[in-house]
Formats: structure tokens, sequence, C-alpha cells
């Protein structure tokens, strides 16, 4: 394993432009591949595994579907579902910060993120955060790292919190109008109910309970509904995780908006998702990057180009523009990070 | 002026800041009772709640609005001063603690809560708010905010981010960093930002995560967004006795390998029990080496059902003594002995100096055990509380300020479990921040290019380095001159360093 950090040393000393790559599954995401590929593959492996510590630590290269495997063999999982789309890889998974359904009540990625050891723009190694819980020593590199699209370092490798898996599980489906289902969703969530997720489409609101077999119990009484069989409710829910569901097909570009839960149905032109509670909107529609940007924005939050769309909807960056002020301390943290700026230029923004 | 960058290797020097012609300006910018500058009035801000350190500030400036911080900060950048950002200063570790050459800024007169919005489950809030207020004001909803240290009482929200504070509950509810969504904050250029949102994501880095528990080195937060949860509406608590301390730490890895996440597990051992029993008298089990705190919350049904998972793991793992507490009294009274144990330890003793590491549970025996040796070594008495579900140690050493060469053992004690809990795969602070405190401790955990990184971080946010210096991050020539070098590999320590 030593020689493969010293060839991610000696590529990266070479101070040309990389294209940090694990298991490729989300080269769709973000802005323009440019530099030479840097695969992270062979660098894989689960370093150390306490399931009573609550904590799995792990090589960047090692597939998630492999850490999830040695998870649910004692038991546990990652709460926060990271989507693996196929092939992706834990240092691939942290450097997107992408969550699955069960986000808005377990956490985002980042939540769970306990530590991480790097590889800086210089060929440095360095370790932060760790593998306790409760770790004030320092800033909070190993969460500025996750989600910042492997701009910032190469990740080598991760320690995650996971968590016990619930013992009790249902999934229920109410037909209810898209305004119906938001002011639902956030009412329950204010009521000590054991929810896990929620999604609308179609004038369908189907929710997820997960937890202790006896709230489960009772909560499936309280709210009603039609239950869903668990085969079906699984296959539904990792539809959604992994977006192999029928909405995610085809060709027409995706968009993320990512709103606060109350924000109402938003007037969007084309067909939309609702998960996490409302607060996140999946729309697919050819649609223009600023408008849909404004709506976004008055609703609260912002809009990313998830996948596809055309030259002119990617041309400003597919995420929202940064304020110039926090684009000026972004600089700063790349030029500190990667002096040179040889970690996937122009992935996150254009400007870096 | 000419403006210095903020640099890794030695501290920043502000001697030649004009305090006079500063002094003046802030006079004229801020309201005449939002400026201390008279020592009997700058006198009670010289310290936090680490009183071992103190420092008489030069002035306090006490804003009442976004716009005067902005003020402020601009006036002391123009004159090259730093600034000390503090809330209500019940911090442990000295991070509130003044510069001589600087001005303190307190936001203790920003103290409203703006909007409780019961349907969003969030509400948001000035910085000087406090902790326990926010639950108090969303306490009619059925809501409150989870992370709740044991200065809930008296300390702020803007703190709380600062330090990203803790609680006996964060095993199951998180730390503040899992329980803020929006932190609105100046510069140093006095640009104001806004990081994260009423969303879940924000666009870019998350400069979020950096900002909470940066200790006011970054920025200064003027309002902050915090996610409100339903109040459980039961609970109940288990108190197990164990004749050993080792036994003890492995009934707490047993509970959690059995899938439990406990509201709260809490570890008092012997000294500790015998320390607040005769204060509150909560009925502990005094001949116990050790008792754990396990608590379950939720609906009924699920606490029923989880208090009889944990009281099997407890019983098959060795407990040789079970309560379980079966009225909401009952639970507040056993809950109040391990509340009680920072008063208890001042009421034995003249002074005490609490530690704050964090090491993987499974290694709690051990720790306990190499206390016990330490206190021989030292020759001074020290009583445990841990949160023990998340690994995060208070061991409280008992000293006596008055006795020559005490306070000096006690802070070798302290930085020997430090190194300890840094050996066992720990941290030197789980929740009290490193301040000025345990400066010189980083050295132990970072090596000198993460330290330089760390530099980095600062230089991106406050490239003159104003903000609160001299805590958190040493420099390298103190990592140097304390003789505390963290040796990755054969790498030599800081090489271009002179010794002295």
């Amino acid at each position: 394993m030593e020689e493969i950090v010293e060839e991610f040393r000696s590529r990266i000393l070479e101070r040309k432009p990389l294209r940090l790559r694990g298991g490729g599954s989300k080269d769709f995401y973000g802005g323009p591949l440019a530099g030479e590929v840097l695969q992270t593959g062979a660098y894989s492996g689960i370093v150390s595994y306490e399931p009573t510590e609550l904590v799995v630590t792990a090589r960047c290269g090692t597939p998630l579907a492999e850490l999830e495997l040695a998870l649910a063999a004692r038991r546990q999982f990652l709460a926060c579902e990271p989507p693996g789309f196929g092939a992706a890889t834990v240092g691939g998974a942290v450097a997107a910060g992408l969550s699955g359904p069960r986000r808005a009540m377990a956490g985002s990625l980042r939540d769970f993120v306990l530590g991480v050891k790097i590889m800086d723009g210089e060929g440095r190694v360095l370790k932060f955060g760790g593998e306790v819980i409760k770790n004030v020593a320092g800033f909070d590199v190993s969460r500025l790292m996750t989600g910042s699209l492997g701009t910032l370092g190469l990740i080598l490798e991760v320690s995650l919190k996971v968590m016990p898996l619930p013992v009790g599980d249902a999934t229920l489906r109410f037909e209810m109008p898209q305004a119906q289902a938001l002011d639902a969703m956030n009412r329950w969530a204010g009521q000590p109910l054991p929810l896990a997720a929620g999604s609308w489409q179609d004038g369908v609101l189907t929710l997820h309970l997960s937890g202790a077999q006896a709230a489960v119990a009772s909560a499936c009484r309280k709210l009603g509904g039609e239950p869903l069989a668990q085969t079906a409710a699984a296959e539904f829910w990792q539809g959604l995780r992994e977006q192999s569901a029928e909405f995610f097909a085809g060709d027409a570009p995706l968009w993320r908006l990512s709103v606060p839960s109350v924000a109402p149905p938003l007037d969007l032109p084309g067909e939309q998702l609702l998960e996490w509670g409302g607060a996140q909107r999946w729309l697919r529609a050819d649609a223009d990057a600023a408008q849909l940007r404004e709506i976004a924005a008055r609703a609260g939050g912002h809009a990313t180009l998830f996948r596809g769309g055309h030259g002119e909807q990617r041309a400003g960056g597919v995420f929202t523009p940064l304020q110039p002020a926090l684009m000026e301390v972004h600089r700063r943290l790349k030029q500190s990070f990667d002096p040179y700026g040889v970690f996937n230029p122009g992935r996150l923004y254009p400007e870096f | 002026m000419t403006r210095r960058e903020h640099s890794a290797d030695s501290a920043q020097d502000f001697a030649d800041t004009n305090y006079p012609a500063l002094l003046a300006e802030l006079a004229r910018l801020l309201p005449a009772n939002s400026l201390l500058q008279v020592n009997e009035d700058v006198k009670p801000y010289e310290c936090d709640g680490l009183s071992a350190y103190r420092q008489v500030p030069m002035a306090v400036a006490l804003p009442e609005t976004e716009a005067q911080v902005i003020a402020v900060i601009k006036a002391c950048r123009a004159a090259g001063a730093p600034l000390v950002p503090r809330g209500a200063g019940t911090g442990l570790s000295a991070g509130a603690l003044p510069h001589p050459q600087g001005v303190v800024l307190s936001l203790a007169k920003m103290k409203k809560i703006l909007h409780v919005d019961p349907v969003a489950r969030v509400a948001v809030v000035q910085p000087g708010v406090r902790n326990l207020a926010i639950s108090e004001a969303a306490a009619p909803l059925g809501l409150y905010y989870a992370p709740d240290p044991s200065s809930q009482i008296a300390c702020s929200i803007g703190g709380n981010v600062a330090e990203n504070s803790g609680g006996v509950h964060c095993l199951k509810y998180g730390l503040t960093l899992h329980n803020v969504m929006r932190v609105r904050a100046v510069l140093i250029t006095g640009e104001i930002v806004e990081f994260g949102n009423h969303a879940l994501d924000a666009p870019g880095y998350d400069l979020l995560a950096l900002t909470i528990g940066s200790e006011g080195l970054l920025a200064v937060v003027t309002e902050v967004t915090v996610k409100l949860v339903p109040k459980p509406d039961h609970a109940q608590v288990i108190i197990a006795s164990f004749g050993d301390v080792m036994t003890a730490g492995d009934a707490v890895a047993a509970v959690i390998a059995a899938g439990i996440i406990p509201a709260g597990l809490e570890m008092m051992d012997k000294p500790a029990t015998a320390a607040v029993e005769p204060y509150v008298k909560a009925g502990y089990d005094l001949t116990a080496a050790a008792i754990l705190l396990c608590e379950s919350d939720g609906t009924a049904e699920e606490v029923a059902e989880e208090i009889g998972r944990m009281q099997a793991v407890l019983e098959a793992s060795g407990a040789t003594r079970i309560r379980v507490s079966h009225s909401e009294a009952e639970r507040l009274l056993f809950w109040a002995g391990r509340k009680a144990a920072f008063p208890a330890a001042g009421r034995i003793s003249p002074d005490y100096y609490c530690m704050d590491g964090t090491i993987p549970r499974k290694r709690l025996g051990e720790m306990l055990m190499a206390i016990y040796g330490m206190e021989k070594k030292y020759g001074l008495r020290c009583i445990n509380v841990f949160h023990a579900g998340d690994g995060n140690m208070h061991p409280l050493i008992l000293y006596d300020a008055n006795v020559p060469g005490e306070l000096e053992r006690t802070e070798a004690f302290g930085a020997e479990i430090l190194r300890l809990s840094v050996q066992l795969g720990g941290t030197i602070t789980g929740e009290h921040g490193v301040g000025y405190e345990k400066i010189n401790s980083m050295c132990d955990q970072f090596c000198a290019d993460e330290i330089r990184a760390f530099h980095g971080v600062k230089r991106a946010f406050d490239p003159e380095g104003l903000l609160n210096p001299e805590k958190a991050i040493p420099t390298l020539y103190r990592c140097a001159e304390s003789g505390r070098m963290h040796v990755h590999g054969n790498d030599i320590p800081f090489p271009e360093l002179e010794r002295l």
C-alpha cells in the first residue's frame, strides 16, 4: 500500500492538473472533467472496523458496496445512505458528499465523517479529526473535505460513524396532493415519531418509519396510510437512493433544488419528485439555469444541475454561484491546500 | 498601516498599534454604555470559566447591533489591533482570555430570540441568547434544542457555535455541529456572510462545519439558526453498579454492541460518587468501583422496549446492582448526582482542574487505571466523570492553588492524561476546546504540516491574524519551545526553527 501512496505523491508533485477518480460513478457530476486521471481504486480496503466503537475506517478506493456489506454483517449501516451509483468508492462518496433518502432525519454524510487522512497539493500526508465522536481539536478539516469534490486534496482514508440497523421498519403510502403532503411531512417531523424518510411524487406521499419495533408499530397505528410490502418498500427507497427509479430515467436534464422543507410547492417547468420531507426537490426539465436559481433562491435555497444539460445551461457552472466574499474565502482555502492547482480544476467552480 | 500576514511560525506582534486613537474611534462608534475602558469595568472580563488564566483587557466592546459589530471589527482592523470575541464567558479552556494588546468583543447584549418556527422546526437567534433559553422558548411547541452542555443555563449559543459544544446527549442527538443549520457572521473585512441556510445544504465548501468549533478565530457570529427537535414524551434511566472499572468500561462497549444508542450513557468512579452523594443524596451505590447511568428516551413503548434490552445487557456484563427510575422525580434524582459533580469537586477541594480528552470507549477502563497511577505519581486526587457513551472524559484533578507547586503538578498531571488520550487513539479535547489552555497539547496531537494547514485555514478567513490570536492553533515556534513535538515516521519536526 505504501507504494501506491508514493505513486500518488509523485503524480501530485508533477504539479499538473489531475482528475481524481474512484469508481467513476459520478463522472457526470460537477463541472467539466479536466486533467489527467488519477485512479484511486487500488488504494482499497477497510483499515479498521470496531462495531462497539461505531466507527469504520477505510481507504479511499474501497468500494462503497464492500464497506456496506461489512457493516451489514454486524447489523450496522451508514445512516446517511450515500448513493453508490454502481461503482462508487468511499473516497468518491465523501468527496461528493451526497446523502440518500434518510438525510433529513438521520443527518448528512458530513455529519458522519469523523476523520480523514489526505494528501495535499504538495504531497504531504495530513490527518484531521479521528475515530472518536467528540473531537474539537483544530479546525474541522475532515468535514471541509466532505463535498469539496476533490478540489482541496486527495482523500486517502476516511473514518465514518456507523449506526446500528434499527429493528422496526415500515413504509406507508398516502394519496394526497403536494401541498398537503408537504404540510403533513413537516407536521409529523415535529412529533416524536420514528420517521426515517418522506418522499412525494405524482399525488402519492411515501413515508419510511424506522426505529424500535414498538415505536414503529405505534406510529403505524397513529398515522394510518397504506402499508407497502417489505420488498416493494426496499426497492422503492433503493430506487430513490440510487436514482434507478423511473423518474430518473431518460435524457432530460436533472435539477436538484435544495430548499427549506416548508417551502410551498414550487411552480417549475417539469415533473417533480420530492425527498427529504420536502427539502430536496428533483426536477426533470430543459430549463433556464438563471431562472431556476432565482426560484430556488426566493424559496431560501439553491439549485444544482445534477445530471445532463447542454452547453449553455452548464456554462456558468452547475452549482449556484457564491457571493464574492465567500468566493474569496474559497479561493484562499484552495490556494492553501492546493497551491499549484493540481486537484480537479473547475470541478466545483469555474474560478478554481 | 501595512498589513502583516498571519504566520504559522511565530506569534503576532501588535506593539505598534495606536491604542488611544483606536479607543477614541470605538467611543465614537458605540453608545456610551457599550464600551468599557476603566479597570473596575473591564476586570470582570479578565478570564472565562477557566479562571487559572487571567489577563485584564485593554477595552471591552459590547455592541448591540450587527452594524456596531461591523464598525468595531473595521476599526480594530484599521488599527491592526487584535479582537477576542466572547459569549457568556463560561468556556473551560480560556478561549475568551483577553489579549493584552486587544479588545474583547462581547456579544452578550445581542440576546434576542428573533423567530421560532414550529412547522420548520427552527429558531433564529442572536449569539448572546442562552442555550437553555432556546429550549424554554420552544417548549410550548413540544420542541427543544438538543445539545445541552452542563453550563446550558448560562452559556450562549454564539459560544456554543465557537466551541462546538456537546453535553450528555451527544451520542444520540449530536453536537452543536449537527444541530445548527445556518450561521450569519462578520468577516475581519467587515463583510457579512452566511454559512449554511434553512435548506439542508449550501453550495460550495462546508464553511458552516469549518466555522463551528473554530473558537472565534475565523469570523464573528451575529445570528444563528438552530434546529429544534420534538421533545421525547418519555424517559427512564438505569443505574448499574460495577465491582471494578474495567468491567464497567466493557459494559459500555457491550451496550453499543447490542445495537442500542442510549440517550445518555455516563460513568462515575467511586471517588466521584463519594464526592457527590453527601451533597445531593441521589442514593448512589457507594460500594461500587464505578456506576453507569444509562438513559432511554422516546415514546413510552420505545422506552419500555429499550430499557428491557439495556437491563439485560448490563446484567450480562457483570453489573452487581441495577436500579431503574420509576418516576420523573426519581429519574431527575438519579441524574442530580452526575450533574453535581463539578460543584461537588469544588466543595471537597479548594480548586479543581477539569480535563476533556476523548478516547475510544473500549479504552475507558484502561484510562481510569492509568489515572489512578498518576494520582500517586503527582500526589493529587482525581475524581472521574465520563460521558462514557462517546468516550469523552472529564477527570477532575483536585488541588489547592495556595499550596506552592500544586498548580504546576496539576498541569503536569493534566498534560499526561491528554498525552495518553492521544496515544490511546483519541483527542486532547472532546468539547471544551483548545483555547489558550491546551494550546501546547495541540503539538502532541498534530505534526508541523498539519499545524501549518490549520494556519492556512486561518489565513483564508483572517489573513492578518487579528481574530483571537494565540488561541486554538499553536505557532510552530511555541511547539518547538514547549518541547512538544508530534513526530510522524522519522520526520524531524520543525527543523527550520531554532531551539531555545
